[in-house]
């Protein structure tokens, strides 16, 4: 807490001073437990030996990291370590005929070496059944860079093998809410995407709801009801600094940021009722988009950023609906499948969307297709909802209910592979998946 | 002052209006602790209205006015059906006994928060709350409430009533409470 204030500029220090109780970047009390509820027949089996330079019981087990990374993606089922035939922590030392007997596809092997003032950590990957070497790195690092570096490691593992960029090195952000009503208690948490180092980066006694990540992936914007009433925030992660971007009266909710992360889509209830509207940051120049008596929310921008997607009651009951942000602005239709169908989120590739869908009478996340209008529904619980795709489109994190507990849950984009995030306390929900940092 | 100074103050406020515990306070902030607690105490009081007027109606030395409050205080809360923002006929008499109040006094305030069950999306829930308020501030309207008297908030599925995933649950949840300032 001192260092990270220590860090900042003078104005957002006496920001961060001021609401000392409120914006706060400590680490949390509870970090998630990931477990595997649904797993996939066809894991590739890869073998990922410790590596060398690191003692048993290392405070990162750069390995470890790497192994359960693998597994989480549900495209792999890393051997347990007690079943590895040897300790290899170079290419040369690898005596395949070993590993096939394991019936092990792929091994990774490294270690962790001082380099200058801090450490650096090779690794390679090598086909077990032909013996050609895929990949062999040397990363840069350091003690407290040793887990940001395990990540990196299995992305380029998991990509040069699979094809997809890996999302192991993205965060998430979500809500945790502690303590009974009406005396509850709500922070804004931002976590690693495996559920480590959680830090509370907004604590309130009132409401805060719908994180939503900016396109650079340095900001969020949400709602919180601190003022006692709904405003509109963002924040940026690096200093806490924040601002308060929309306090009109009625609702402020729903924010979505635009593709070029220059407005933000939101939803304002003017005259008592939600409607949607867009808000250029740097101006406030604020633009209505539709004006109708039913309620309009849960924007999200389409890819060309030339249309929102959103849901609406016009025709009875909730669907989601796109309109244009240009010209004529007349609504069309998106969902037909099942009564009720809200919450839309754009595939990263704009392709699909994921949505809360009322499925044989259970709140369930569902992937559409929009050229076919195809719908998967992924999950088979009662209540899930809040779906937020991870970056490279593989992995769709949602918020669902598990023994009367909110928890998370992420599940592979074809439904076959399920794991939970739970938290040993409260409640957690309204996850939102950092997008991949900008190239270059 | 510049716009981030008066903003400051006001997250000062908020920040400390949001503090449940003094012993929450981080050492470094006990310098903007000191002139905050006028402001903690002027956000929180309307939290605390309930509980003083509770006392007050104990002490028996009441205004009229303070009696009227504290009847309608025992009824304060028009509960809905799933996915309906109908005024149910047995709430009726709660909301006109509200609106004779308000006619009555007219620089008496009341908010109209706004409250949906866990199920379903929770910014659709934020749109049904809303239409919930919306309607018991019509019907308000209607019985002569004039519109300065009344302010609306939703808080969706945010803030339950009570706990559970059951029908009773959602029952209890799903509902606008007429809250007064003291």
């Amino acid at each position: 807490m001192q260092s990270i204030r220590a860090a900042l500029r003078p104005r957002a220090a006496l920001l961060l001073a001021a609401g000392a109780l409120l914006l706060v970047a400590g680490p949390s009390q509870a970090q998630l437990r990931l477990d595997i509820t649904q797993g996939v027949r066809d894991a590739v089996p890869i073998a990922v030996v410790p590596f060398g330079g690191q003692a048993e019981g290392a405070a990162t087990d750069v390995a470890a990291v790497i192994a359960n990374d693998l597994r989480m993606s549900g495209r792999f089922a890393p051997l347990e370590r007690r079943d590895l035939a040897s300790r290899p922590t170079s290419g040369a030392e690898i005596r395949y005929e070993d590993w096939r007997l394991l019936r092990s596809d792929f091994i990774v092997v490294g270690r962790v070496e001082p380099d200058g003032s801090g450490l650096a950590v090779s690794f390679e990957l090598h086909n077990v059944r032909t013996g050609a070497s895929l990949l062999a790195q040397r990363l840069p690092s350091s003690e407290r860079g040793l887990r940001a570096t395990a990540h990196r490691i299995a992305e380029l593992v998991f990509e040069r093998l699979t094809g997809i960029p890996g999302a192991f090195s993205t965060r998430i952000a979500y809500v945790a809410v502690d303590g009974r009503p009406p005396a509850q208690r709500y922070r804004l948490v931002v976590a690693d995407a495996d559920g480590y180092n959680p830090r509370t980066i907004l604590e309130s006694r009132e409401p805060i709801m719908s994180p939503a990540w900016s396109p650079d992936g340095q900001n969020l914007a949400y709602v919180s009801f601190e003022g006692k009433t709904s405003a509109i925030y963002v924040q940026r992660l690096a200093s806490g600094e924040r601002r308060r971007v929309s306090a009109r009266s009625g609702i402020n909710g729903a924010p979505a940021w635009s593709p070029d992360g220059r407005r933000l889509a939101l939803t304002l209830s003017r005259d008592g009722n939600l409607d949607l509207y867009t808000l250029e940051l740097a101006t406030q120049t604020l633009t209505r988009v539709t004006n109708d008596d039913a309620i309009d929310t849960e924007p999200e921008w389409s890819k060309d950023g030339r249309s929102l997607y959103f849901t609406s009651d016009r025709a009875g009951n909730a669907q989601v609906y796109r309109v244009a942000l240009d010209a004529g602005r007349t609504a069309e239709r998106v969902t037909f499948t099942n009564a009720y169908n809200a919450r839309p989120r754009l595939s990263p590739d704009g392709k699909e969307l994921a949505i809360v869908t009322l499925d044989r009478g259970g709140y369930r996340i569902g992937v559409m297709e929009l050229a076919t209008r195809n719908l998967r529904v992924l999950t088979d619980a009662r209540q899930d909802e809040s779906p937020s795709f991870a970056p490279n489109g593989a992995m769709v994190i949602y918020a669902t209910r598990d023994k009367g507990r909110g928890s998370l849950a992420i599940v592979s984009a074809d439904g076959s592979f399920q794991q939970r995030l739970s938290s040993d306390q409260g409640d957690v929900r309204d996850p939102a998946w950092q997008p991949f940092p900008p190239r270059g | 002052m510049k716009p981030m100074h008066v903003l400051a103050i006001a997250v000062l406020a908020l920040g400390l209006a949001a503090c449940q515990k003094p012993t929450q306070t981080k050492p470094d902030a006990t310098t903007a602790g000191a002139g905050a607690d006028a402001g903690a105490a002027a956000t929180s009081s309307g939290l605390e209205g309930d509980a003083a007027a509770g006392a007050g109606a104990a002490g028996a030395a009441l205004t009229p006015q303070q009696q009227a409050l504290a009847d309608l205080r025992q009824k304060s809360v028009v509960y809905f059906d799933y996915d309906s923002s109908e005024i149910r006929q047995e709430f009726v008499p709660v909301v006109a006994a509200h609106a004779s109040y308000l006619v009555k006094y007219p620089t008496a305030r009341v908010r109209l928060e706004g409250h949906t069950d866990e199920r379903g999306s929770r910014e659709y829930n934020i749109g049904l709350g809303e239409r919930r308020a919306q309607t018991v501030r019509r019907a308000l309207q209607l019985q002569g409430v004039a519109d300065a008297q009344v302010v609306t908030v939703s808080y969706g599925e945010e803030r339950p009533a009570v706990e559970g995933s059951d029908d009773a649950a959602y029952a209890r949840n799903r509902r606008v409470e007429l809250v007064y300032a003291p």
